[in-house]
């Protein structure tokens, strides 16, 4: 299942399930009525859509003239457009660099609450960036970034460093980007991979500290492995989620400077947006889906293969 | 000896990190506030100390509309027009419109999956289930084609629209939740007499306060902070919302000397309700994702 960061997980199926007993006719009435808005909306805002963007990757159309089928031409090109590749280059190094980043210290943060308190103004706080709409976000760190007056430069200039152009930099502004979402989703993963800490039993860290296992050890030797359900979730999660990187491009780079944070998703809301290219954002779009796709399948079979060894 | 004052080390330093994780998520915030009442002249020589020389509340003003055009500009905005409470009135509106009416509509979807049974209840909940997995974007293009095509750019319709009755993900949620309630309660008011929708109504709804509660604010969250749809379908000043007008504030704001007081102030305003919702909820939202987090 493709989770965005942020879904709480849908609470456990208990038991089996023993069926109401319903009339010979079932409950559909009942069950049409209950349904008719979902499916409305269902049918009007997400299958029609679909149906409509498949249809229209498969045409030339730019939002003013009608579309004309050109049968697979879009994805021919999008073959052979570098900034495609590129999109695709920019996108996977970004998402390495959050990843690497939140789930560093993520577990860091989530192994120093689980030995140290369980307050729970703590652990609010640290979620609060979390809960900061995604362009304020950008806007705040763009100041706090900026070039001449930003704090960051402050600190930097008070060091006796010079000043760096953070997000008007090729080099530094995806990792400048990394960070700005970094600052905004570590707090949540961190929470996330508490509560799977808490599931290792106490008795399992009583056994290593008997057997002399200092602090250090103890967290990469016990704790890590049998935490390796929750970290391949948080890792699905994180992945799928830092793929669909926009609001933050949007607000900072804008894809710049020259294509150095220009992500999936930004290039197919520019294709669309910006020049209008319906059927060729489309193509790209679609592309997205799978790419998608692949990943969570490949992800969901590691995910199986990763049982807990406290089952 | 080296044992005990290993440890008189290890655990200061370790608080020691973990607040300096908390000074880093929230002191960003705080610069925020500070730079939102510092006035805008000022801003270049005086962006050291815990607050400003001369601290002022005239970009709140300045950007929620209470100043002349000549006031904004001699205070350092650009001279755009701003009307931040009718962007925090329109937050608002499309926040709790989606919320309360997507909850309750997929409330109703959840449950029929969960409990009725009828013809294709399998293929259509696997439909719901597939389209979990498209990313927002793909359907956002004809989505906005759509809304356009029905003359809905820039209305409170063409708005929540897309997410008012449902989303594929909250059904699913709220089905989970509900094949998991005991089923006793429901059999034994079936037993006297009562029909499942009066069942659905009067028992199962009341019982499940806590997961529409966990839901509705995960849905509040993310339509607060949306973006790219309120931008592309609803820029227009009637119907502009927060976020999208940050996004357009900073674009009408010179590229070379951005209005940084202003942009902040507006920043404040955005994030009120999200401190609002740590302090009223804190436990309930940290809950949540924790659960998440046990789930996985």
């Amino acid at each position: 299942m493709l989770l965005r960061q942020g879904e709480p997980a849908a609470p456990p199926v208990a038991g089996p399930a023993h069926r109401l007993k319903a009339g010979a006719r079932g409950d559909g009435r009942l069950a049409a009525a209950f349904l008719a808005p979902a499916l409305i909306g269902f049918g009007l805002f997400y299958l029609y859509p679909a149906l409509r963007g498949a249809w229209y990757s498969m045409t030339d159309w730019n939002l003013l003239s009608r579309p004309r089928f050109v049968g697979l031409d879009n994805y021919a090109r999008l073959l052979h457009d570098p900034l495609f590749w590129n999109s695709l280059k920019v996108t996977a190094g970004y998402v390495v660099l959050n990843l690497g980043i939140q789930l560093v210290a993520g577990l860091g943060l989530a192994a120093l609450l689980h030995r140290l308190t369980r307050s729970l103004v703590l652990r609010s706080l640290l979620v609060v960036p979390w809960l900061v709409p995604n362009v304020t976000t950008g806007l705040l760190w763009m100041w706090l970034l900026d070039a001449d007056l930003g704090f960051v430069n402050h600190l930097l200039t008070g060091a006796g460093l010079p000043a760096q152009g953070f997000l008007t930099s090729p080099d530094l502004a995806l990792p400048s980007v990394a960070v700005i979402t970094s600052w905004s989703g570590t707090g949540y993963t961190a929470l996330l991979l508490y509560a799977g800490m808490l599931l290792v039993p106490r008795h399992v860290y009583e056994a290593a500290a008997l057997d002399g296992s200092g602090e250090i050890r103890t967290f990469f030797r016990v704790t890590l492995p049998l935490m390796r359900p929750i970290l391949a979730f948080v890792l699905v999660v994180s992945l799928i989620d830092s793929f669909q990187l926009f609001d933050a491009v949007a607000v900072t780079t804008k894809g710049g400077p020259v294509n150095a944070t220009r992500v999936i998703y930004h290039y197919i809301y520019e294709q669309a947006f910006t020049h209008f290219k319906m059927g060729y954002a489309s193509a790209l779009a679609l592309s997205l889906v799978l790419v998608l796709g692949v990943l969570t399948f490949v992800q969901m079979r590691l995910l199986r293969a990763s049982a807990s060894d406290l089952a | 000896m080296n044992r005990p004052s290993r440890i008189r080390i290890g655990r200061p330093l370790a608080w020691a990190c973990l607040i300096l994780a908390v000074v880093i998520s929230l002191f960003p915030l705080y610069w925020m506030l500070r730079t939102a009442i510092t006035p805008g002249r000022e801003l270049a020589g005086d962006n050291a100390g815990l607050l400003p020389r001369h601290p002022t509340l005239l970009n709140f003003e300045r950007v929620l509309g209470l100043t002349t055009r000549e006031e904004a500009r001699a205070a350092g905005g650009s001279g755009a027009d701003l009307d931040f409470f009718r962007y925090l009135g329109n937050s608002i509106l499309y926040t709790g419109l989606v919320t309360a009416v997507q909850t309750l509509l997929c409330a109703m979807a959840g449950y029929a999956f969960a409990r009725l049974r009828f013809p294709g209840r399998d293929l259509l909940f696997g439909m719901f289930v597939a389209a979990l997995m498209v990313p927002p974007i793909f359907t956002l293009l004809p989505n906005f084609v759509l809304v356009k095509e029905l003359g809905w750019l820039d209305t409170v319709p063409g708005l929540v629209a897309p997410s008012l009755l449902m989303t594929p993900f909250a059904v699913f949620f709220l089905r989970q939740f509900f094949l998991g309630v005991p089923r006793d309660v429901e059999q034994a008011a079936l037993i006297d007499g009562a029909g499942k929708g009066l069942i659905f109504w009067r028992v199962v709804l009341p019982m499940s306060r806590g997961p529409l509660l966990t839901l509705a604010l995960t849905t509040a969250v993310w339509t607060w902070n949306d973006y790219l749809w309120p931008l592309l379908v609803a820029p227009g000043e009637e119907t502009r919302v927060l976020t999208a007008a940050l996004g357009i504030f900073l674009k009408q704001s010179p590229n070379t000397a951005p209005d940084w007081t202003g942009l902040m102030a507006g920043s404040v305003l955005s994030i009120i309700p999200v401190l609002l919702l740590v302090v009223f909820f804190g436990r309930r939202l940290v809950d949540s994702i924790q659960f998440s987090g046990m789930k996985g």
